[in-house]
């Protein structure tokens, strides 16, 4: 799993102005290096559903926002992301942690819906399960900003 | 929805029409304010006018206008958002208010149409047609800007005194329902809409 310093460093190198999320147990711990980086700001939303409509407003304004919940939040804020993503055709790139994907015994639901319901919507996603697999990342984020496309990129936790 | 039912929906019976809500809205604005509709204001408001810094927010999912300005006012500081706003759309996404605060944002104003009812499907009340106090939850929100309008001439009289304050705004107009046909989105393709934004922000930077 990234350490915090190593995903301020990978958010930074790709030049987001805004972290819109919400922490999960595996993510929480990266808060106070996310909220003490001067190089974007940290956007604290209430429900998943907000983080969409916030990027896209983030979006459509100039700024290049990143979306990063878990996969939970992501089951929860489909309709506003079908809207932004699909209705707005707003290029969104959202960080989704899998919860659970490491516990390859886990009886968790979350991490059984995880890959059917992301291929459902068919937005182009790609899986990491680690910091080695970085570059993977950044190769994703960039295809996705010159195609102008929203994307996404599954983190394994 | 009869007259008889309107009636039920008191206070919002004797609320503001909305028309006069919105040509009020509409007669205060500058050329400085970015409008954001949603629901029935996106239906309406292209009524009115028709302004390059229009988003009529159409399709739309509830709830999300609010964040969607949220972002906007983050990303165009130099620029005033009002997003207006229905009572069920808000109270669909009630956390936005405490978001909002959070932000630090302080070029947004949030218009709240308050009828008490879900008009686009025809009517029916929302949980919060029993009087619920959204002054109240915005000024526990963290809003310190709170006004409330339940009389269409106190509207007129304080709309461009209730926009020039300290921001984060959020401004609570009662409205009167109305029976009646909600019609089609008359206004310009979203597509169409963003992409006038994104060239005013462009012209308004060089």
């Amino acid at each position: 799993m990234f350490t915090a310093t190593q995903i301020v460093d990978t958010l930074v190198a790709l030049k987001v102005t805004h972290v819109i999320w919400i922490p999960d147990t595996t993510t929480g711990s990266w808060e106070s290096a996310l909220e003490s980086s001067s190089h974007f700001q940290l956007m604290r939303v209430c429900r998943e559903g907000e983080a969409w409509a916030l990027a896209g407003g983030l979006l459509i304004g100039g700024s290049l926002p990143i979306v990063l919940i878990q996969n939970t939040g992501f089951f929860e804020s489909g309709d506003s992301m079908r809207n932004i993503v699909f209705d707005l055709g707003l290029p969104v790139f959202a960080i989704i942690g899998a919860r659970n994907w490491l516990a390859k015994s886990s009886s968790d639901t979350a991490r059984r819906f995880t890959l059917p319901v992301v291929e459902a919507w068919n937005i182009d996603f790609e899986f990491i399960t680690g910091p080695d697999e970085q570059e993977k990342l950044f190769h994703h984020f960039h295809k996705c900003r010159n195609a102008n496309q929203a994307g996404i990129l599954l983190l394994a936790e | 929805m009869n007259q008889a039912d309107l009636e039920n929906t008191i206070p919002h019976a004797r609320g503001i029409e909305v028309h006069d809500a919105l040509q009020t809205l509409d007669r205060v604005r500058s050329d400085r304010h970015i409008v954001i509709t949603n629901q029935v204001s996106s239906r309406l408001w292209p009524t009115l006018c028709d302004h390059p810094l229009d988003l009529n927010y159409n399709p739309s999912a509830m709830g999300g206008a609010i964040p969607l300005g949220l972002g906007l006012a983050l990303a165009q500081p130099d620029y005033e958002v009002i997003v207006i706003s229905g009572d069920g759309s808000l109270l669909m996404n009630l956390g936005c208010l405490v978001t909002v605060v959070n932000s630090g944002a302080t070029n947004l104003s949030i218009v709240l149409l308050d009828n008490g009812q879900y008009e686009v499907t025809g009517g029916q009340k929302t949980p919060g047609n029993h009087g619920a106090d959204y002054a109240g939850l915005a000024r526990a929100s963290g809003f310190s800007c709170v006004h409330q309008f339940a009389e269409a001439t106190a509207w007129r009289n304080a709309a461009a005194s209730s926009l020039s304050g300290p921001g984060p705004r959020f401004i609570w107009l009662t409205i009167r329902p109305r029976p009646g046909d909600y019609g089609k989105a008359v206004g310009r393709p979203i597509q169409e809409q963003m992409a006038n934004l994104r060239q005013q922000f462009r012209s308004d930077a060089r």
